[in-house]
């Protein structure tokens, strides 16, 4: 496997972007942003892969726009998932990974507050059995969290304590659409929104976009004094059907823990954790040690820009390398409802 | 670092049909995904890997349905890559399935794409509204039409050459058992039939299909255990936006772009001499000698004359869409990986009825949006010398 490390990231996040309906003209800044860490231009990227989703734009192919953010000639080796471009950047990376390339572009968009995301999730599940049901996200998180709670395997209190500590965090995020940390009693005298969950519980509504940037051996040295070495980068799905799978525990983050040697010696975990809940489920899936500093981003909890979500906890995990607060550190990203995807990056600090 | 070699031990598709209205979309992919594993002589356990392919989730009404067919399609435990990347989506993802090998990842790869175009309707999934675009609601036909008529008076071709293209493409599909359109075809006929979008006749267009294509892709290791493996020679992708003034639609850079970058990674100086068989996305006719250009099997302006001295029909010195290609089968998120599955086909020998003789090297060859998005493989018979 060749060396291949995260050596640029940019990000936007808000609770209501005015400009268009889509969100891709936010790239051009982030491009910007891009070849400003780099020093690079448009022709130093030997790949560009982004995620995005046509539901969420409410139009057929709406990735195709976003080329424009690029520029038009020469034309460029360019993919797109239909996924989190957490994915995108697994793509980029095995095109890396296949020696055609030695630098990639990874980006993601998406304007939730086009429509009511809790519904057009909806349409992801199952369109025969599940969908004429109209169970939107919250609720889904809501069964889970009950399940939980019920098997004894965590409690509102445990849950409060992930939103308390998320929000308390967000305050030092620019981009964070929700900060202000309190107290966990303050959490939980707040009214209930789809019970077991609170408002707070769930990740705002959030519209944005990111861009990530990977480079191989020596074009990552060049460009930063401790580039975020992607040690191990591997995915697992499981299936959607709610009623075959055990909501509590998360099988396909537990594969991903297994595939990239397990987590010991994290420093620093930025989990995608859209419910607060989901939290506490994936760090037992990822068997992630006590005392590791979970999301000191704020997390989903603060802003969860659909299909960039997960790509910026990389691009968080990432930041943290590189200013020297960690020398290992996870980044996890989520897809489907309920957990149903995951990927797990593990991230180390050296030149 | 040089690739893994990788091969395709495994080719299933389904028979492609308007309404497919006796499966749902698990059973459609699985009706590929069955005969591709049955090809390779593996079962669904023994895969590492599962990568989806589809054009607009719009199609069908539901948003990101490899979600909900992970069970089905035996992806639940593994990992699940969902691709989408317009009209050469199918190219696209068959790319993305072979680098998960090249890449040394895993070792055998399942890459199905599929469209159900029938549980919904294209025309309508189409038509962007306001207020991204300029509401044109004209379809497909009615974008490229004028490319075409541009094309036209770009390199003086005759009129009639569109007509022998169809006319080639579906009596090509009478000999592919899988084909949509099995009907014999005569220019006369192709240009005695109503015109669309003007000089795009109703002969000349590609059908709506429900249908999928389905992939093994293999390491050196596995593949060796393949009576006939397809080995991957060169694989490439390139993109240039939509709307530009210097774009050239009817010969886009992004398409000239990938076959020069395709042809040096797969050693191949003199195209038409060295491939055999090609499989080339041609959704309405004149697109055959637009892309014979494109691709450098001819000069600018000289691609009809292959199409009009019968060149690209079987034993041609080029034979193009010996399966009857897109004119004959379109389920649009399948139809990019059917020409490269065709392709393997040819050179694995194994094209039945519309085999070409012989064929050591095959072109796949895909593209999407506004002739922007370009996805193209050589397969050939012997393992690439690295």
């Amino acid at each position: 496997m060749r060396d291949v490390a995260v050596v640029g990231f940019a990000q936007r996040q808000m609770q209501d972007y005015d400009g268009s309906p889509q969100c891709a003209e936010l790239l051009v800044p982030l491009f910007a942003e891009c070849y400003e860490q780099t020093g690079w231009t448009r022709e130093d990227i030997g790949f560009w892969c982004s995620g995005s989703s046509d539901y969420l734009a409410g139009r057929s192919f709406s990735f195709v726009s976003a080329i424009d953010a690029i520029g038009v000639l020469p034309p460029v080796n360019e993919s797109h998932v239909e996924m989190d471009a957490a994915w995108a950047l697994y793509e980029a990376w095995l095109k890396i990974q296949t020696g055609e390339v030695d630098t990639a572009l990874v980006f993601g968009f998406g304007k939730s507050s086009a429509g009511v995301l809790r519904r057009t999730l909806a349409l992801q599940l199952d369109p025969y059995t599940l969908t004429p049901l109209w169970p939107d996200t919250v609720s889904i998180a809501a069964l889970q969290a009950r399940l939980g709670i019920d098997a004894g395997l965590w409690d509102e209190t445990a849950m409060a304590e992930v939103v308390n500590r998320s929000l308390t965090d967000a305050e030092k995020n620019e981009y964070a659409v929700r900060a202000g940390g309190s107290s966990v009693a303050d959490l939980l005298a707040k009214e209930m929104f789809a019970d077991p969950l609170r408002k707070h519980d769930a990740a705002p509504v959030t519209d944005g976009a990111a861009a990530i940037v990977l480079a191989a051996g020596d074009r990552a040295r060049e460009v930063r004094e401790r580039p975020a070495w992607i040690t191990a980068l591997a995915h697992f799905s499981d299936g959607l059907q709610l009623g075959t799978r055990d909501l509590t525990r998360s099988e396909s983050a537990q594969r991903a823990a297994a595939a990239v040697g397990g987590t010991a010696g994290i420093e620093i975990a930025e989990l995608h954790a859209p419910f607060s809940h989901q939290e506490l489920i994936l760090r037992s899936a990822l068997g992630l040690p006590d005392d590791v500093r979970v999301n000191p981003s704020g997390g989903a909890l603060a802003g969860n820009p659909m299909f960039t979500g997960g790509a910026i906890r990389i691009g968080e995990a990432a930041r943290r390398i590189w200013d020297g607060t960690a020398d290992r550190a996870l980044g996890h990203a989520t897809s489907g409802p309920a957990l149903q995807q995951n990927l797990v990056c593990v991230m180390e600090g050296r030149n | 670092m040089a690739k893994t070699p990788a091969a395709v031990i495994g080719v299933g598709q389904t028979h492609h049909r308007a309404k497919r209205e006796d499966v749902s979309m698990a059973g459609l992919c699985r009706e590929a995904m069955d005969r591709a594993l049955e090809d390779a002589g593996l079962t669904l356990d023994e895969i590492d890997a599962i990568v989806v392919g589809k054009a607009p989730d719009l199609f069908e009404g539901v948003m990101m349905p490899e979600l909900y067919l992970a069970e089905a399609l035996g992806a639940a435990g593994k990992p699940l890559l969902r691709v989408h990347t317009a009209g050469s989506v199918g190219g696209s993802t068959a790319i993305v399935a072979a680098s998960l090998v090249q890449a040394g990842v895993h070792r055998k790869v399942l890459t199905v794409a599929f469209e159900k175009q029938s549980e919904s309707n294209a025309m309508w999934a189409l038509s962007v509204p306001v207020p991204f675009v300029m509401p044109v609601h004209a379809g497909a036909g009615g974008y490229f039409a004028p490319h075409v008529r541009s094309y036209i008076r770009r390199s003086g071709a005759p009129t009639h050459v569109g007509a022998m293209v169809a006319a080639k493409d579906r009596t090509n599909a009478l000999r592919n058992p899988y084909a949509h359109l099995r009907e014999e075809k005569t220019v006369e006929g192709v240009l005695s039939s109503q015109m669309l979008w003007d000089p795009i006749r109703y002969d000349e267009t590609c059908p709506s299909s429900d249908g999928a294509c389905a992939l093994v892709i293999a390491d050196e290791d596995v593949a060796k255990a393949s009576p006939n493996p397809a080995w991957i020679h060169g694989t490439v992708m390139r993109s240039e936006p939509t709307t530009a003034a210097e774009r050239d639609q009817v010969n886009p850079q992004a398409g000239r772009d990938a076959a020069a970058a395709l042809w040096r990674q797969a050693g191949i100086t003199d195209p038409i001499a060295e491939i055999d068989a090609a499989e080339i996305y041609v959704p309405f006719s004149w697109f055959e000698p637009m892309w014979l250009e494109n691709l450098g099997f001819a000069a600018e302006g000289e691609g009809w004359r292959l199409t009009e001295a019968g060149e690209t029909a079987m034993g041609g010195r080029i034979p193009v869409n010996c399966s009857g290609g897109v004119l004959s089968s379109n389920p649009i998120g399948a139809s990019g990986m059917l020409r490269f599955g065709e392709a393997a086909l040819q050179v694995r020998g194994a094209a039945g009825e519309h085999q070409v003789d012989g064929a050591r090297k095959a072109l796949g060859h895909a593209y999407g949006g506004g002739s922007q998005f370009f996805a193209m493989w050589v397969v050939g018979a012997d393992r690439p010398a690295s």
